[in-house]
């Protein structure tokens, strides 16, 4: 091989060798670091996965909130009007919390089919309904019909 | 009558765009120039018509004018007047006219000041801008204007701004951060009349230079303010939360930087012409695509207001039509355009390509990962949605590597160097930064942590290996005053600019290695120690603000008894939406960040309190406003100035 040929073959197996790092990466961490949305009525019917990090969303329940009276422990259920789930959260609630509210939940389902979440993410508009819930919501009014 | 003057003054910028965008335009690919000369007072008529319509809609917010549907939704006759006007950009409609004030203000402003230009080039410039102009502005009157009327029933008074919004951050981050999305616009139009004309010479970058990096240091700054913004504001002490619109932002200023370094490149020794003009075009590009983002409401975000497909379609035919007509420009005149000069493998040449590299495959990883949820969407395939870790795993490692190449490139020549020079200057730093990075962790932390020595070994070897090349400097001087004003202006910007990259990485270092947080009850007279600092909580009182009323806590912060600042977080409700607002309480020093917010009130005057501790963040954007003050520098460097002195003598 010429110098000039070696050259140009050192610059193609760089860049090969750099493109498949950074897409093995970049593939690797998405395949990690995906939450699945699940809607109340599919973690009700046990579609969710126990253990895993998923989000879940829905309006929460009139009258479901409970707090306790020596720590930061919450409990409040979540609904898409069909079935509902309980959530449970130990920390602060977004300020626009609150019952009749449409939020989302990241954490994971425990053994006894109470979702343990890890942060709980309401929207900065009170009119404003998390896609993912709307669609949910829709589709089931569709399967009504 | 005053909104329909704006109206109508919109409507006339629209036409004086259009023409705008014809005629200069065919003036410069026939050779006329009498239609190219048209190109000055059109930009200046277009800016004219647009400014008029902007102070119309902030007459009608300052008069509390809420027949306007826009001002009706966005303000309310309680809120003090620096809101009421920066609530003009408070919402999807005001802050397009916004985008359209600020883009007609590039297109003035590069009228005025490139005296330089040919004037075919220049012809070509403006009429670009004026196509752009064209498309936001018509989008503006046809899908979202803010002078709609609510008649002949309107509304007594506004249903006022959101109460995150009510803050000094309103006022400055979105004006910053549009100067930087449309500036770019500026160097879109120069790319696409370079290609326009087959002229892509040092020249070229030489004027294109200057309108980049200045609307990169907008971005960056606007970037910043919104970081910080989002910390004091939001009441969890989170500086970046990879939310799709911030990433929005960030994607263009990745693309922005590896611009500026490219276009260096290109001016000093006019290579990488055309991944200069790439640049340049996917630049815009993702200027126009965060704003289809934003506005279409396509993704879940804090910044996503209101959804209105028709918008959203709108925007996307734009993106469309920008990107598919001038990468067909591209893909048919780029070929032409021959590269000055050679470069060995060891050359500052490569390492700015490396570099460039980086920061686009940082972009693009950004990119994949904010619109991956899309696309699973679109094929059906659920509900993701893609969480910080995945960026910061990506995005980490990319970040150190390109530091390392960063370090290096300050310390190889143009053309050629040889590795001995090149150990030469760089083993001490190198040994430095390693050194500081093992001993640091140990001396400051409870122990060694491996991101925290390779943060600050990375961030000391990229500030060491600058402070070494600019010593170098003064190794042949004869007095030191002498040579430190003999060095150009943009190689201080160079300089400042990467010192703010190494101060940025610090903090996000620290800050994310070594932040403390607590969520507690408190009850009054209760007390809590984080970091070494005691926090005794005294109790809430009620104030009155102006458009709403607040409990305001007392907490006391001592240090080894010694009281050093009381802090007074508020939990706000506003008066007209009835909307809960976290005020946060901070105390802040270079050092060390004491954060305390307010959660919700429990039974018996208990609160839910949160408690941060931030060491360094003040740093991040410290190194930000370094990063845009470099950039602002190297603008001010004078072979900008001389050159268009010089050529304006040639002209007379």
């Amino acid at each position: 091989m010429t110098p000039k040929r070696k050259k140009r073959l050192s610059i193609i197996l760089g860049l090969v060798f750099g493109t498949a790092l950074i897409v093995g990466l970049v593939m690797y961490s998405l395949s990690e670091n995906i939450n699945l949305f699940y809607s109340t009525s599919q973690i009700a019917e046990g579609e969710a996965p126990v253990g895993a990090r998923i989000r879940a969303g829905g309006m929460v329940v009139d009258g479901s909130v409970k707090r306790a009276t020596d720590s930061l422990k919450v409990q409040f259920a979540i609904t898409d009007f069909e079935h509902q789930v309980v959530v449970e959260f130990t920390g602060i609630l977004p300020d626009l919390f609150r019952e009749g509210q449409g939020i989302i939940a990241q954490g994971k389902m425990d053994a006894n089919g109470i979702f343990q979440a890890d942060e709980v993410l309401a929207k900065h508009d009170e009119n404003y309904m998390p896609p993912e819930i709307a669609e949910s919501m829709k589709n089931k009014q569709e399967a009504v019909k | 009558m005053i909104p329909e003057i704006g109206e109508f003054a919109l409507i006339i910028a629209l036409f004086v765009s259009v023409v705008l965008a014809l005629i200069p335009m065919y003036g410069a690919s026939t050779g006329n120039e009498m239609w190219m000369t048209y190109a000055k007072p059109l930009a200046m008529g277009q800016f004219f018509f647009v400014v008029i319509s902007f102070i119309c809609l902030g007459y009608a917010f300052s008069q509390d004018d809420f027949s306007v549907v826009y001002v009706a939704q966005h303000s309310n006759s309680q809120m003090p007047i620096q809101f009421k006007l920066s609530a003009i950009w408070g919402g999807h409609e005001g802050s397009l006219l916004l985008w359209a004030l600020i883009l007609s203000g590039w297109t003035f402003a590069v009228s005025r000041f490139s005296k330089a230009l040919p004037l075919d080039m220049l012809a070509r410039v403006l009429s670009v801008m004026g196509i752009v102009a064209t498309g936001f502005i018509s989008f503006l009157l046809i899908t979202s204007s803010p002078f709609a009327r609510y008649l002949p029933r309107f509304p007594a008074d506004g249903a006022d701004l959101n109460p995150l919004l009510q803050d000094f951050g309103l006022i400055v981050h979105p004006p910053m951060l549009y100067m930087g999305y449309v500036g770019f616009s500026v160097a879109f139009a120069f790319a696409i009349a370079a290609l326009l004309s087959g002229r892509m010479d040092a020249a070229w970058a030489r004027w294109a230079r200057p309108w980049t990096n200045i609307a990169w240091a907008f971005l960056g700054m606007g970037i910043t303010l919104g970081s910080w913004w989002a910390y004091y504001e939001l009441g969890w002490g989170g500086w970046w939360f990879w939310d799709p619109v911030e990433n929005a932002s960030l994607m263009p200023w990745l693309v922005g930087t590896a611009l500026v370094h490219s276009l260096a490149a290109t001016e000093k020794r006019g290579v990488f012409k055309s991944w200069t003009l790439l640049l340049a075009i996917f630049a815009f590009s993702l200027s126009l695509l965060g704003t289809f983002l934003v506005r279409s409401g396509v993704l879940t975000s804090v910044h996503a207001f209101a959804s209105d497909p028709e918008r959203g379609f709108f925007i996307l035919m734009l993106l469309a039509l920008t990107m598919g007509g001038s990468l067909t420009l591209y893909a048919l005149k780029a070929p032409n355009v021959k590269s000055e000069s050679s470069f060995s493998w060891l050359s500052r040449e490569v390492f700015l390509l490396i570099n460039n590299i980086f920061l686009t495959v940082m972009a693009v990883t950004v990119l994949l990962g904010t619109l991956y949820p899309l696309l699973i969407d679109a094929l059906g395939l659920g509900k993701i949605s893609v969480g910080p870790p995945y960026f910061n795993a990506v995005f980490v490692p990319i970040m150190c590597a390109m530091a390392i190449a960063m370090g290096v490139s300050v310390a190889v020549r143009w053309r050629e160097t040889t590795v001995k020079a090149v150990l030469n200057k760089l083993w001490l730093p190198a040994v430095i930064s390693i050194l500081c990075g093992l001993i640091f962790p140990l001396t400051y932390g409870n122990g060694f942590e491996v991101r925290v020595f390779l943060g600050i070994s990375v961030s000391l070897w990229v500030m060491s290996s600058v402070f070494t090349e600019f010593m170098g400097k003064f190794r042949n001087a004869q007095t030191i005053t002498s040579r430190l004003k003999q060095l150009p202006l943009s190689y201080y910007g160079m300089m400042v600019a990467h010192v703010g990259v190494a101060v940025t990485a610090i903090g996000i270092t620290l800050v994310s290695t070594y932040s403390e947080e607590r969520d507690m009850r408190m009850q009054k007279g209760d007390s809590v120690e984080l970091a070494g600092y005691q926090f005794t909580f005294q109790g809430t009182h009620v104030v009155k603000g102006a458009n709403y009323m607040a409990d305001q806590a007392t907490i006391v912060v001592t240090e080894d008894g010694k009281s050093i600042v009381t802090l007074s977080p508020e939990k706000r409700r506003y008066n007209v939406k009835n909307a809960m607002m976290t005020e946060a309480d901070i105390d802040p020093s270079l050092f060390r960040d004491l954060y305390v917010a307010l959660g919700e009130p429990l039974e018996k005057g208990a609160w839910a309190v949160r408690i941060h501790y931030k060491p360094y963040v003040r740093w991040l954007w410290l190194g930000g406003i370094l990063m845009a003050f470099g950039g602002l520098l190297t603008v001010a460097d004078k072979r900008y100035r001389q050159r268009s002195v010089k050529l304006e003598a040639t002209h007379a």
